[in-house]
């Protein structure tokens, strides 16, 4: 691997190196040696969250960042291309990490430089760090990748996270469960890669009547302003809020799992039962990040 | 039978496309960029075909196509079928196949897309192919091909 634009790019095989070097990473079997060199972490579109990970991955690592964060900054108002603008800061570190509100930024940004590009997130289209940190968790969780029961729940029209999700498990023989408000629902071009592969799914509005099949069940967010009317919103919100008593009668296994951050849709009464795991599931985060620039980088571990 | 066919002159050396879907030779026509072009060109429009009830044509004297311009009519019309004539005499008739991998011509209609934004040529995947449809390899946003337009 040189870069990690997409996880259309990735293999099965990439998944299950990255997944057992974060491992080693975590429980400290190898200590990577990233000192001397230095990462820039150019968020054209600011994330916090996204940005403190990647951030905490490089020191944990021994290396230096530099950051940059929003369009505002550098050159970017001076009216420099972008490519410019990226061709002279790799001039100067040794990996980039790049997040952008245009779709395709960071595969532009991996054919214009010759040092390794990581996507941080690029506009709706992919966020494949974040897709391999959900792998982990559920690797970690579950035990394995393989034949696992996943519902997800909420805005699955426009959260990439669940889209991303859905196409790297499609290699694990999974059976998905997609509950959403009827126009949020998983759009057809996930739909039809995962008939291609002859994936399991089912789409529902409630996710409450198979809750006690699943093994992971991944939320997202649903905007109030997703919807014109609002009586619709108020209509459909309480489906999709995740309450500790909906998690009766789950499996043992069960784990709930969200990208975070989180507003009102999983009640802070879960946050003290055995199944929630989206804090745990921010902290892989950090062991994949770190996995991933080891990989890309091909620093030397012990 | 071969009068049918052809109601218009043959060419003495060339290309004919036949089988266009019809309706769609003058968007193959523009691909082939024919309004400059000084070649003796022959465009027939809704056509009586056996194989496809109707069908456009378009013959072009002294020009051979080149790979890149064959595969972009296949994406166009698929059915299309190429017909090389050396002194009024077929020497090659073939299918054209999709190709997998269009370079240059093909403008993304997603306007938050890079390749709209930057100056970067564009690169699509073939992702479908009854009806043609096509993945943009930068933002991964997926098109029927009678969605998209064309630059040459
Ligand atoms: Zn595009």
């Amino acid at each position: 691997m040189k870069n990690l634009i997409s996880m259309r790019d990735i293999s099965k095989e990439d998944i299950l190196k990255l997944i057992d070097s974060a491992n080693k990473i975590e429980t400290g079997k190898v200590k990577v040696d990233m000192s001397g060199k230095l990462a820039a972490l150019l968020f054209f579109e600011p994330s916090t969250r996204t940005h403190f990970s990647f951030e905490t991955a490089v020191k944990k690592l021994g290396g230096n960042t530099f950051s940059m964060s929003g369009t505002s900054s550098t050159s970017v108002k001076k009216g420099e291309t972008l490519a410019d603008t990226l061709m002279t800061i790799s001039m100067y570190v040794d990996i980039i990490i790049i997040r952008h509100i245009i779709e395709g930024a960071a595969r532009f940004a991996s054919e214009t430089v010759n040092i390794p590009v990581i996507n941080a997130g690029d506009g709706t289209n992919q966020h494949p760090t974040q897709a391999m940190l959900d792998l982990y968790s559920i690797q970690k969780t579950q035990g394995s990748l393989n034949n696992l029961t996943v519902g997800m729940v909420g805005d699955l029209r426009l959260g990439r996270t669940v889209h991303s999700l859905a196409q790297a498990l499609s290699d694990f023989n999974p059976t998905f469960y997609f509950a959403s408000p009827r126009h949020l629902q998983m759009p057809a071009y996930i739909k039809d890669d995962l008939k291609a592969k002859n994936i399991k799914f089912t789409e529902l509005e409630d996710i409450k009547d198979v809750m006690h099949t699943l093994d992971i069940m991944y939320v997202t967010r649903i905007q109030k302003e997703r919807f014109a009317v609002l009586e619709d919103y108020e209509k459909v919100k309480d489906s999709y809020i995740i309450t500790k008593k909906l998690l009766e009668g789950v499996k043992k296994n069960f784990k709930v799992l969200h990208p975070l951050p989180r507003v009102n849709e999983i009640t802070k009464d879960v946050d003290d039962t055995e199944y929630a795991y989206y804090f745990q599931q921010a902290r892989n985060g950090v062991f994949m990040r770190q996995a991933i620039i080891t990989e890309l980088l091909n620093l030397e571990k012990h | 039978m071969k009068k049918k066919q052809l109601k218009v002159d043959p060419i003495k050396t060339g290309t004919v496309i036949d089988h266009i879907t019809a309706g769609k030779a003058l968007q193959v026509a523009e691909i082939l960029n024919i309004s400059n072009s000084e070649s003796e060109i022959m465009v027939g429009i809704n056509l009586y075909s056996k194989k496809m009830g109707k069908k456009d044509i378009i013959k072009i004297e002294d020009r051979e196509l080149s790979e890149e311009e064959a595969g972009s009519i296949a994406l166009i019309s698929p059915t299309a079928t190429l017909i090389i004539i050396e002194n009024y005499k077929v020497v090659r008739k073939f299918f054209i196949d999709v190709p997998e991998k269009i370079k240059h011509h093909i403008i993304c209609p997603n306007p938050n897309c890079i390749t709209n934004i930057e100056s970067v040529p564009t690169l699509f995947f073939l992702a479908g192919k009854n009806p043609v449809e096509v993945r943009c390899s930068y933002c991964e946003k997926k098109y029927f091909i009678d969605d998209v337009k064309f630059s040459f």
